[in-house]
């Protein structure tokens, strides 16, 4: 049955971007309020699952033309790298480095290390959500 | 004064939340548990809200934006089940 859902898809369109930049402030938030790598992630996945409802995964394949399983790799090997990246520097596994940094349009600003483990968690995550919602939320 | 007044507030919202919960299990057709799932969100944005005045922090305020994001995406996934009988479709031309 064909349906007309303009309207939907319209509105997907605008609130993904929405979620997005939600995502991205829950996950920069995350080091002293509430938020982190693993909400940013599931929000994220929530909002290309709004645009897998308002399209098809055809569509939503074509603009996002990576494999989702990559991204578990690459996550992995963020979170990997930054713990074992210690290790280098004679201190214990999982010890991460901070410092104070003058930028230029931010100001006085602290940046850690254990955002990129944060990052690799966030790919994770969106990896995984993905690829479990790919294969099994396809009805053929 | 503003604590007493909250603190029934909340009681009514667990009030209401056990009759949606009674909808949602005993309702006779899908849309009427779909409507009552989708006032469970709605609920459980307000018990958040409540609950973040009473404790008098402001943390819980993006977990609110989280729950209706969340309600949202669930509530457009059952109203196009209830109307094409699939949530993702491969092909939508077809």
């Amino acid at each position: 049955m064909k349906t007309n859902d303009v309207i939907f898809q319209t509105v997907a369109k605008v609130v993904f971007f929405m979620i997005i930049f939600f995502a991205v402030h829950l996950f920069f938030a995350g080091h002293y309020y509430p938020g982190g790598g693993f909400v940013g992630g599931l929000l994220t996945s929530g909002a290309i699952v709004l645009l897998l409802l308002a399209y098809d995964m055809k569509t939503v394949r074509r603009g996002f033309p990576v494999d989702f399983k990559w991204l578990i790799s690459l996550g992995l090997l963020f979170s990997v790298g930054t713990a074992a990246g210690s290790l280098m520097f004679n201190v214990p596994f999982f010890t991460h480095a901070y410092d104070y940094f003058q930028l230029p349009l931010f100001g006085k600003t602290s940046l850690h290390t254990a955002m990129l483990f944060d990052l690799g968690v966030y790919l994770v995550v969106i990896g995984v959500t993905m690829t479990i919602i790919q294969t099994i939320g396809e009805s053929e | 004064m503003i604590e007493t007044v909250l603190q029934i507030s909340l009681l009514l919202l667990a009030i209401a939340m056990i009759g949606l919960i009674y909808r949602l299990i005993k309702g006779p057709t899908v849309p009427d548990r779909v409507v009552a799932l989708d006032a469970m969100g709605v609920n459980l944005v307000s018990i958040t809200a409540v609950l973040s005045m009473l404790l008098g922090t402001s943390n819980y305020l993006d977990i609110i934006l989280l729950i209706g994001i969340l309600a949202f995406i669930g509530t457009v996934a059952f109203a196009k089940f209830l109307e094409k009988g699939k949530v993702i479709e491969h092909d939508r031309d077809q």
